[in-house]
Parts: C-alpha cells; sequence; structure tokens
C-alpha cells in the first residue's frame, strides 16, 4: 500500500505542511529560540539561556508579589490568569451541564438556547465593548440593575477600579463562553436513551439521585472537552482583555497574551526576548491540555 | 401538584435566564439607533424615544477608517481563508484516514496538538517573515497566516469524518480503474458536503472575529477588518457608546446571520470538533 501510494501521499500532504511549516511550526520553535536571546530592541545581542524567564518573574506586570500577598489586582497577569480559570472553568461547567439538563423539558427550549450561544458567536471584540458597556457607571445595565434591587450605593464602572475588573471581566467571560458548554452537555444528553432514566424513576430515584448517579457519570467524555477547551479559552483570553481594560487600571485586569503583545508591539522599543517568554510560557502552560485532549479526547 | 409547581419554576427560571443572556446585545441595539443625549444615561429610559439611523451612518463612512470598507475587508479575508484551509486540509485528512506511511500517527498527533497553539506563539516570526517577504500589512499576508493556523483543527474535524465514510466504494471505483483524485473529488468530497459546510461556517466565523492577527499584520487604517475598526471608534475623551454600539450591530450582524441560517451545521460542527463518538 505504502509504496504504491507514495506519490499520492506526498502529493496529498505536501500543501498542508508547506503552509503549517512556514506559518505555524517553523515560527513557533523560533518564538521559543528568540525567547532564549538577549535583545536591544530588535538587535541580538547573544544568547542568555533563561535569564528573559527571570526577568518575567522578577517583573510586576507578570508576578505582582505585593498584590498576591494582599489577595487583591494587581497580582501579575500568570495569576490573573489562573485566577480565571478557577472562577471561569466551573461557573461555565456547572451553568452549561444544569441548563443543558433542565432545559431538555423547557417549551421553547430552542430559543433559550440560540440566546445563550449568541455569545460564542459574537466577536469576543464585541463581547468587550458590550462588558464595558454593561458595568458602565452611567450607561451600563449591570449597575441600572443594582439600583433597581436597592443596592444602589455600590455603582460605579465596575472595569475601572483594580478590585473589580478582572472579577468583572471573568464574570464577563461566564457569559460569553457558557453557551458552549451547554450545546456540548446537550449534545452528550442525547445519547443517553431516555428509558435509562424511566427504569431508575419507576424503581423510585429521586430526581437529584438521578441526575447525580446516572447522568453525570454518562456525561463524563462532555465534561472532559468542556473542562479543557474552557482551561484553554480562559488562558488564551486577550480580546475582551484589550477591548475592556487594556489590562487595566494599573495593570489590575491584566493577562499573559496581552503582556506579551505589549512587550512585542506596543513598547518603544519592543522586548522581544521577554515577549517570546511570555508566549512561550503560554505555550507551555497550554501544552500539557493539548497532548491530553490530542491523546484521549479527539482521536478516533 | 407538586410536580406542576417544580416545573413551573423551572420554566421561569430558564427564561430568567434567557433574558439575562439578551439583555446586553438588546441594550447595544437600542443604543446603536438611538441619538447620543438619549442614552448615556441608560438605554432603559424610554420617555423621550427617537429612532435614528445617524450612528450607523456615522460609522459607515467614518473618516479614519470607514466601516463600510472594514466589512468588505473582512469578507475579503474571511472568504479565501475558508476556502483554501478547507481545500489543503481535506487533502492531508484524506491521506491520514485512508493510507499508512512511516511517521504518520506521529505527524498526526503533532498536528492535532497544533490545534492548542495560542496565537501570540507564532505571530513575532510571522510578523518578521511577512515583513521580509513584502506580506506584511497586506490582506493576501493575513490570509496566508489564517489558513495555516487553521489547518489543525480542520485537519482533525476531515480525518475524523473520513474515517467514518464506508471504504468500500472508493475500493470499488480503484478497482473499476479510477485514480486516487478522481476518488478524492468525485466520491470523497461529494459525500462529505455535509461536514465541509459545517467547518466552513466555523472556520468563517473564526476568522471573521478574529482580532489579534489581524491587529499586528495590518497597520493601514484603509486595510483594516471589522473587529479591528470597533477600539478605534472608542472617542477619545469619553466614550461614544453611540458609535461603538452601531458598530458592532454591524460586525457581529455577518456571523449572527450565518448562525441563524446554518445553525444546524454550526452546532454540529463545534460538537464534531471537540467530542469523540
Amino acid at each position: 500500500m505504502y509504496a504504491k501510494n507514495k506519490k499520492v501521499i506526498i502529493l496529498f500532504l505536501v500543501p498542508a505542511l508547506f503552509l503549517l511549516s512556514l506559518f505555524v511550526i517553523g515560527p513557533m520553535l523560533y518564538t521559543f529560540y528568540m525567547s532564549l536571546l538577549d535583545w536591544e530592541g530588535p538587535q541580538v545581542k547573544g544568547f542568555v539561556g533563561l535569564d528573559n524567564y527571570f526577568k518575567l518573574f522578577s517583573r510586576r506586570e507578570i508576578l505582582n508579589y505585593r498584590g498576591l500577598s494582599r489577595g487583591r489586582p494587581p497580582m501579575g497577569a500568570l495569576p490573573h490568569n489562573i485566577i480565571w480559570i478557577i472562577i471561569h472553568v466551573p461557573l461555565c461547567t456547572v451553568l452549561g451541564l444544569v441548563l443543558a439538563y433542565v432545559l431538555r423539558d423547557v417549551r421553547g427550549a430552542t430559543i433559550i438556547k440560540s440566546i445563550i450561544f449568541l455569545g460564542m458567536v459574537t466577536p469576543m471584540v464585541v463581547g468587550g465593548v458590550l462588558l464595558r458597556f454593561i458595568y458602565d457607571k452611567d450607561a451600563g445595565v449591570f449597575n441600572e440593575f443594582l439600583r433597581v434591587v436597592g443596592l444602589g450605593h455600590l455603582v460605579k464602572t465596575w472595569t475601572a477600579y483594580p478590585d473589580t475588573a478582572l472579577y468583572a471581566l471573568i464574570l464577563g467571560s461566564v457569559w460569553i463562553w457558557t453557551g458552549f458548554s451547554m450545546i456540548v452537555y446537550s449534545a452528550g444528553l442525547e445519547t443517553i436513551p431516555p428509558e435509562l432514566l424511566e427504569s431508575a424513576r419507576v424503581d423510585g430515584a429521586s430526581e437529584f439521585m438521578i441526575f447525580k448517579e446516572i447522568v453525570i457519570p454518562l456525561l463524563k467524555p462532555a465534561t472532559i472537552v468542556v473542562v479543557t477547551m474552557s482551561i484553554l479559552w480562559a488562558l488564551k483570553i486577550f480580546d475582551i482583555v484589550y477591548v475592556a481594560t487594556l489590562g487595566g487600571p494599573g495593570g489590575a485586569s491584566t493577562v499573559l497574551a496581552l503582556e506579551m503583545y505589549m512587550d512585542a508591539f506596543f513598547k518603544i522599543p519592543p522586548s522581544y526576548g521577554t515577549a517570546a517568554a511570555i508566549a512561550s510560557l503560554l505555550t507551555l502552560l497550554t501544552l500539557g491540555i493539548a497532548v491530553y485532549v490530542a491523546k484521549y479526547v479527539v482521536v478516533r | 401538584m407538586k410536580v406542576r409547581k417544580t416545573t413551573l419554576i423551572i420554566h421561569f427560571l430558564a427564561w430568567v435566564v434567557a433574558l439575562i443572556w439578551i439583555i446586553p446585545f438588546l441594550g447595544v441595539f437600542m443604543t446603536s439607533v438611538r441619538p447620543y443625549e438619549e442614552i448615556v444615561s441608560g438605554w432603559w429610559h424610554f420617555e423621550k424615544f427617537t429612532v435614528t439611523l445617524d450612528n450607523y451612518f456615522y460609522v459607515w463612512n467614518y473618516r479614519t477608517a470607514p466601516l463600510s470598507k472594514a466589512l468588505m475587508n473582512s469578507f475579503l479575508i474571511a472568504i479565501p481563508s475558508t476556502i483554501i484551509p478547507i481545500f489543503v486540509a481535506a487533502l492531508a485528512a484524506y491521506v491520514f484516514a485512508r493510507f499508512s506511511f512511516p511517521v504518520r500517527d506521529m505527524l498526526f498527533f503533532t498536528i492535532v496538538v497544533l490545534m492548542s497553539l495560542p496565537q501570540q506563539m507564532v505571530i513575532l516570526p510571522v510578523f518578521f517573515l511577512e515583513n521580509q517577504l513584502g506580506l506584511w500589512n497586506t490582506h493576501i499576508g493575513l490570509i496566508l497566516l489564517h489558513s495555516a493556523f487553521g489547518l489543525p483543527w480542520i485537519i482533525l474535524f476531515l480525518r475524523n469524518f473520513f474515517v467514518t465514510l464506508p471504504v468500500e466504494l472508493e475500493e470499488s471505483a480503484m478497482i473499476d480503474g479510477a485514480s486516487e483524485f478522481t476518488v478524492f473529488f468525485r466520491i470523497v468530497l461529494p459525500l462529505s458536503v455535509p461536514a465541509l459546510v459545517s467547518i466552513a461556517v466555523l472556520q468563517f466565523n473564526w476568522v471573521w472575529n478574529d482580532f489579534f492577527f489581524a491587529l499586528i499584520m495590518l497597520a493601514s487604517p484603509e486595510k483594516f477588518v471589522a473587529t479591528q475598526t470597533i477600539p478605534v471608534l472608542k472617542g477619545r475623551y469619553y466614550i461614544r457608546w453611540d458609535y461603538l454600539a452601531a458598530a458592532s450591530v454591524l460586525t457581529m450582524s455577518v456571523p449572527l446571520v450565518i448562525y441563524a441560517l446554518l445553525q444546524k451545521y454550526y452546532v454540529r460542527g463545534v460538537i464534531g470538533g471537540t467530542i469523540k463518538k
């Protein structure tokens, strides 16, 4: 089979491998190489090993020890990404699961699902605008809600204060991303035969027991997908932060992807060494999940 | 009776969630069709209610970076960035699904892992490379980058689809003397149309919504894509919600229409791309 089809195999693979090498694999390896060099603006001064990484960890924008010890932002981009995962992933997962399960017997579920899924379809840049908008002191509907329920004293532009900016954005990202979790769980639920739940009901199991003992274990594949994809999404978050706060105020809502952009394309002169180091660090964080996904989830 | 009560509560809560989810969109739409004075202290005030398309006209013809041009650019970039990678990936995916050769599994595994690569990990070298080649700040340069970056997930998706096709059909065609090319173009691709539509919808959506690559690879305002134009409209001293809203509505209208028309394929793409069956 191999010898006979050698020509076809090569011919069919070459376009993909060419594009991938030139724009993905090559650049990826080169970015890592860049992170090991000493840069002065666009000039290379020499090889410095892991110096850029050490530099990163002594930088306030990446790891803010004072903020960390106080437990309040700005804590640095790396802890911010981790906080993002810790809040965003469980909330989206649970909310998506409950919605998918409950909406099975709600009239108009298709409409509700489409509405919740809107955030996934919308550009994240627009998502960022929407978040900044709903949290605005005067024009924002979030603050109007607070006024209506009698919490008027809390009204402020939530994205403009270091204590709340990060958490406001994370909450917004839950609003954007729950649709994904819900859709995946909905598809997972369709694979559970209704007779299974029915017979448990006949045996006298409570609705909660059925959900906990039968539905959740059967949805494990869906849960793995939702959790891994949500972690990846929270790690790579960029657009909504860029648009809503640009990492501010005072770095209180910055994330790794944004710091990379700042180092490479915002600062004058650019700091290519640390930018490449941030990108490599981000890739390292995603890599474990990526390998897991590739090994156990997506390859048939 | 108790059951009916729970059902009622569930219905009520479900619609409350839907309401919470739709309100921001409702707000941005309201804001986009009303003058600034009416919405600056809240679009939910209706004492004075004037409907106007002025905001849309403003952003459509915005002097520095007209959204009319930006939307056009988005189409000019998203359409080829959808067609090219699907075609290239289909060829590769077919090989991964049907032929065995040394290092196949390792190669496939590597490509799948690349699926989760952060955009930041490739952008600097690509930026340098395209500068050298004169492709930076050109639409072609961005199209090439998007095409390459979309390959891993499309290859994975299509490979997983191709292995579900009955191989007998292809074999009997081969016995009848058809070449691999004929089999691929005449049998495999036509059978894959539903999968190809799903991929096209998702890839188009992804490219249309992308911000980071465009932000780095396009520098002249007349070449900007729609997502890139939005931050430019923000306003210097205070935020022009009216303009931002109109631009947001226009920019998201395209993926929303596609989603509304091709929802089935869209959802199938999201799920098929991630779950093993």
